[in-house]
């Protein structure tokens, strides 16, 4: 990615993660990884986010929890799981409280595995994110071009 | 008459990296009472020893948390094999308080970058997870992972850390010393944050033994219960160790506990590797199974106290396992530290207990 249309903010949600995880991601937006030098920016209103990071799976307490983030973020939005629980559930797979990974609850564009997902892996997956959200953000104009 | 209102804090919230509702009773800009709701991270990790066998458990006994990963999976090998009647050789034990150490330097770094952060001190936060950085590396070069190292088994350590890497950390670690002690000296003597810390989310010497309150929120309120003085593993050896406490009882005395825990976690970490014996370091037990019967340990973690308990039952499944954390203990003691609050304090009075409820739920 050589260029981006906007400067797009995240949010971040913790599903069941070990923790591992949530750390990886705010640590990619520390002095040494920065993901800021791509201007994104973590914010912790849902209205005001583009790419919804989701750590950790998804579990009979806060599978709504989840939902009701992704409802209130506004078009385009792009979710990215972030480890590999938020992938498939991971180790936790087997365990009688977990449903599965965060595509059981919301649609997934992109999928980060890694235990923990190593910063490295975040910052190309937030990249990858943008992309798909400039073509969403495509999508839209050009249906509302075509009304 | 001032109206009351609730106010719903989380479970999705800016300075919570995780999730936890806590329902804020308020009146005016003090909070009465705060009544939480846990279960969010809930997985049923406990359970999972059933399909699990003992040395597999281990990969999800670590995973309990990714801050003290470590701290679990040493919980629970130790465990595991004081049931086994496993004797680990010194080194391993050597190694594994010496990764314990650095996992509490790593842990309070955290803690006190998140907790500058919650005062709005950015450019603190940033230095310490900076800071920070230099521990994983080391964590990386020597085990591999940066955050789940995957190096414990049961009966010892998967492999060796030579000696050179050692050495390489003793170097590295006089490094961040040097840089560490002049973030200290800003977080514990800067007007500012003294002015957001000093006689905030107070809780008596009284209440914090009435609560069973552990580690630094414990030690901050004067009480001297630090689980490495029992000299569990290589911490007989020390030559010398006594918890750091602090008698203020605010939030500032926990601050105080464990940014002085950093340079207390240094020294011992260079006595053990200049202590350290030569006689491996074990390897993955080779018993078919668990034999019937139960064990515990308690082991100190970076925020405080942690008891794990385990019982076989003949197969190489284990019937159960119990863990208590260290967060859960505490988590009396802030709901007492948030009554009469102002809600500004809030954020501050939660951090300073220094949550982790993946592992208080698991």
């Amino acid at each position: 990615m050589s260029y981006s249309s906007k400067s797009p903010w995240l949010i971040h949600y913790d599903g069941s993660s070990c923790n591992g995880c949530d750390i990886e991601v705010l640590d990619s937006m520390m002095p040494l990884y920065d993901v800021e030098r791509f201007g994104i920016i973590n914010t912790g209103n849902p209205k005001h986010a583009d790419i919804f990071l989701i750590t950790g799976a998804i579990n009979h307490q806060n599978v709504n929890v989840v939902k009701h983030i992704y409802d209130q973020m506004l078009e385009p939005k792009v979710v990215v799981a972030c480890g590999i629980c938020a992938c498939t559930g991971g180790v936790f797979k087997d365990a009688y409280n977990v449903i599965g990974g965060a595509d059981k609850a919301i649609p997934v564009d992109v999928y980060a595995p890694g235990c923990a997902v190593r910063p490295e892996t975040i910052i190309d997956a937030v990249l990858k994110a943008v992309k798909i959200l400039d073509e969403k953000a495509a999508k839209m104009d050009a249906s509302e071009k075509h009304r | 008459m001032a109206t009351r209102s609730i106010i719903p804090f989380g479970p999705q919230h800016p300075v919570l990296p995780e999730p936890i509702h806590l329902d804020l009773v308020v009146e005016d800009e003090k909070v009465l009472e705060a009544i939480p709701q846990i279960g969010f991270v809930h997985r049923g990790l406990e359970k999972l020893t059933q399909k699990r066998d003992y040395n597999q458990f281990v990969y999800i006994a670590e995973r309990t948390c990714g801050i003290c990963s470590h701290g679990h999976a040493y919980g629970y090998v130790s465990a595991t094999e004081k049931l086994l009647g496993i004797e680990v050789p010194r080194r391993a034990q050597y190694l594994r308080d010496i990764l314990e150490e650095l996992s509490r330097i790593h842990s309070h770094l955290l803690w006190l970058g998140l907790l500058a952060d919650a005062f709005g001190f950015e450019a603190l936060f940033n230095h310490c997870w900076r800071l920070r950085e230099t521990i994983l590396d080391i964590f990386q070069r020597t085990c591999g992972g940066r955050i789940i190292l995957s190096v414990l088994v049961v009966g010892g350590l998967a492999h060796d850390i030579d000696d050179a890497d050692l050495k390489g950390i003793c170097d590295k670690l006089d490094g961040i010393k040097r840089d560490y002690l002049e973030i200290m000296d800003t977080m514990l003597n800067d007007t500012s944050v003294k002015s957001r810390l000093c006689g905030v989310g107070v809780i008596s010497f009284e209440d914090a033994m009435e609560l069973s309150m552990v580690g630094p929120f414990a030690k901050g309120s004067g009480i001297e219960h630090d689980m490495r003085s029992t000299g569990y593993g290589a911490y007989a050896d020390l030559e010398h160790f006594e918890p750091i406490i602090s008698n203020e009882c605010d939030c500032y005395a926990r601050c105080k506990v464990r940014a002085q825990e950093v340079v207390q976690s240094i020294d011992i970490i260079k006595e053990l590797i200049a202590k350290i014996p030569h006689d491996g370091v074990g390897g993955k037990s080779k018993a078919k199974v668990v034999p019937e019967g139960q064990s515990h340990v308690l082991i100190e973690q970076p925020r405080g106290e942690a008891f794990y308990y385990v019982r076989g039952n003949g197969t190489k499944y284990l019937d159960r396992f119990r863990l208590r954390t260290p967060t859960s203990q505490n988590l009396g003691g802030l709901v007492k530290a948030l009554q009469g609050v102002d809600l500004a304090d809030v954020p501050m009075i939660i951090l300073t207990i220094d949550p982790c409820i993946s592992c208080t739920e698991r």
